[in-house]
């Protein structure tokens, strides 16, 4: 049983130490991303009830939970953009929680936002430039690794993004982002409407980041089979709320937690 | 034949202007996603800020620039300070702001320069050129307004597709959250966008004064025409606003030449053309509703 906690403001547990087998760069020191207390209003709707949690260096964290749980109202508060009414982000230990949403960038943290975020105008290549606008002249090599990375960019690298399927836009957007250099990702539902195939190969492609470049991940999924599948913890929301957080592979093996808060 | 060829070319001549102030229009559509109502008065009022130059004695191009840039001050100060706080909101809103805008600014020309006819320099012939003894309809001014507005088109393209900055008012227009989260200054890309605007409308403004008479309101027929220009180019894509400009500028001048009483139709027939289009192609003639809904 993990460790559930009532209210989501006790008692949440770093990532379990026994992460994933080959994670070289583990968890010590102070984690990528430490979100304390987080609370967030939509109107009247309480979004984001006093949510805390970590997401280690170097680790995939996933936060899981059905719609409505306040998954993407989470990422939305740490970027900025939408303002929390109480609560701290902290990014590599320095708080963030007022900056504005773009200076996350130039902070190390990009958000691929829920629905992909393609701008559709714009042809593939130029959906890249713009992760890298910020940084000013960014050497070819990093656009054609992106392009190394996902091969079918290349043949549409004229194309407006707009003629892509929804596995090429995932890709898109993720290339996008790793143009930018974050040291961590924020992911909105990449698994969205995506065969099962695309989903096992993104997922895949993450993981391999991750390992070999000690890049950080907080995973918004409603996919929680998959998600657990591939991340080193996983956090449980519910009603805005942190229902557990522990170890993926435990989280995987707690059958009532799963029928509770995950369908499946 | 000669009559022909003298009324195209007047036709593209107006169809140039046309183009410019949809331009304007859309460079504004495409990023805040408002008509500019008040673009004509802006432009109206840059074109007697370089008319009261000329008549201080000034050079008529040192006039022009300080015009041009004036007006891309104007409309970044307009955007930042009145714009912005309904940007976003609903859309009648935004009607509104740029209506009181139009009215306002329209007023306070009058104010400051008057609301008398004052007749604005041309800086080249108003006389056509004789090609084998007749002189056609060409005249030098006509080629500085076509060369003036091309030159313009082909920055405003360099501009958006080789720079920087273009690509970055591009992502701001398009994706907006995505360019803020990818670390884009939307705010600063929209006052940019309503400068660069203000700048084309000035030009347009400029350039139908050329041998004119200017009063407060000589650009009101021409917020209709460039809007009609710019719907029939789609109303978010550049290359459609000029080449609805010169569809628009053509039409309207064969009308005038060969329908009888075809001078008093003109604006009618803008209109005509107007509801033809929407009910036929309600997207433009170079619609991307389809790119727009993915």
């Amino acid at each position: 049983m993990a460790d559930r906690t009532t209210d989501g403001s006790t008692a949440v547990r770093g990532p379990a130490a026994a992460g994933r087998s080959g994670t070289g760069s583990g968890d010590a020191g102070t984690p990528a991303l430490e979100v304390r207390g987080l609370t967030t209003s939509y109107g009247p709707v309480r979004a984001l009830d006093g949510v805390s949690l970590t997401a280690g260096t170097g680790r995939i964290t996933a936060v899981l939970g059905a719609n409505g749980a306040g998954k993407t109202a989470l990422l939305r508060t740490i970027s900025g953009l939408v303002r929390c009414s109480d609560g701290q982000v902290l990014l590599h230990g320095e708080d963030i929680t007022r900056g504005p949403v773009e200076g996350m960038v130039t902070r190390g943290m990009a958000h691929v936002p829920e629905g992909r975020g393609v701008i559709a105008e714009l042809t593939v290549e130029e959906n890249l430039r713009v992760g890298s606008l910020f940084r000013g002249r960014t050497p070819r090599s990093e656009f054609d690794r992106v392009y190394e990375l996902f091969p079918r960019l290349t043949e549409r690298r004229d194309q407006p993004a707009h003629v892509l399927s929804g596995g090429e836009r995932q890709m898109l957007v993720i290339g996008r982002a790793l143009l930018a250099r974050p040291k961590l990702l924020l992911l909105d539902e990449p698994s969205l409407g995506l065969a099962p195939r695309i989903v096992a190969q993104i997922f895949g492609l993450l993981r391999q980041l991750v390992d070999a470049e000690g890049l950080s991940v907080l995973l918004v999924e409603q996919n929680a089979r998959s998600a657990l599948s591939v991340a080193d913890v996983g956090v449980v929301l519910n009603l805005g709320r942190v229902v557990a957080t522990d170890d993926a592979r435990t989280l995987m093996a707690d059958e009532d937690l799963r029928h509770a808060y995950l369908g499946f | 034949m000669q009559q022909f060829v003298n009324t195209t070319l007047s036709g593209l001549a107006q169809g140039m202007v046309f183009a410019a102030f949809a331009l304007a229009l859309v460079l504004i559509w495409r990023s805040t996603r408002i008509v500019n109502f008040a673009q004509g008065s802006m432009a109206a009022a840059t074109t007697f800020i370089a008319l009261a130059l000329i008549q201080a004695g000034w050079n008529y191009w040192l006039a022009f620039v300080v015009a041009l840039a004036s007006g891309f001050l104007l409309g970044a100060v307009l955007e930042r300070v009145i714009v912005r706080r309904v940007e976003g909101g609903p859309e009648l809103n935004a009607v509104i702001v740029t209506l009181g805008l139009f009215v306002a600014i329209q007023a306070a020309v009058a104010i400051i320069f008057g609301s008398s006819f004052q007749s604005f320099p041309s800086p080249f012939g108003l006389r056509g050129f004789t090609v084998g003894g007749t002189t056609i309809a060409l005249t030098p001014t006509l080629v500085y307004v076509i060369v003036a507005v091309v030159v313009t088109m082909l920055l405003l393209v360099a501009l958006f597709r080789f720079t920087r900055v273009g690509l970055a008012m591009r992502a701001a227009a398009f994706g907006q959250e995505v360019a803020r989260l990818l670390g884009v200054r939307v705010g600063r890309m929209l006052t940019l966008g309503w400068g660069l605007a203000a700048v084309v409308g000035s030009l347009a403004g400029i350039l139908i004064a050329g041998g004119e008479f200017v009063y407060p309101a000589f650009m009101d027929s021409l917020i209709v025409f460039g809007f009609v220009a710019a719907v029939l180019g789609g109303l978010d894509s550049p290359v459609g606003a000029v080449v609805g400009g010169l569809v628009l500028g053509l039409a309207l001048s064969y009308v005038s030449g060969y329908v009888p009483g075809g001078s008093a139709l003109v604006n009618m027939a803008a209109l005509v053309i107007l509801v033809v289009v929407l009910l036929v192609r309600p997207g433009g003639l170079f619609a991307s509703t389809a790119a727009r809904r993915a």
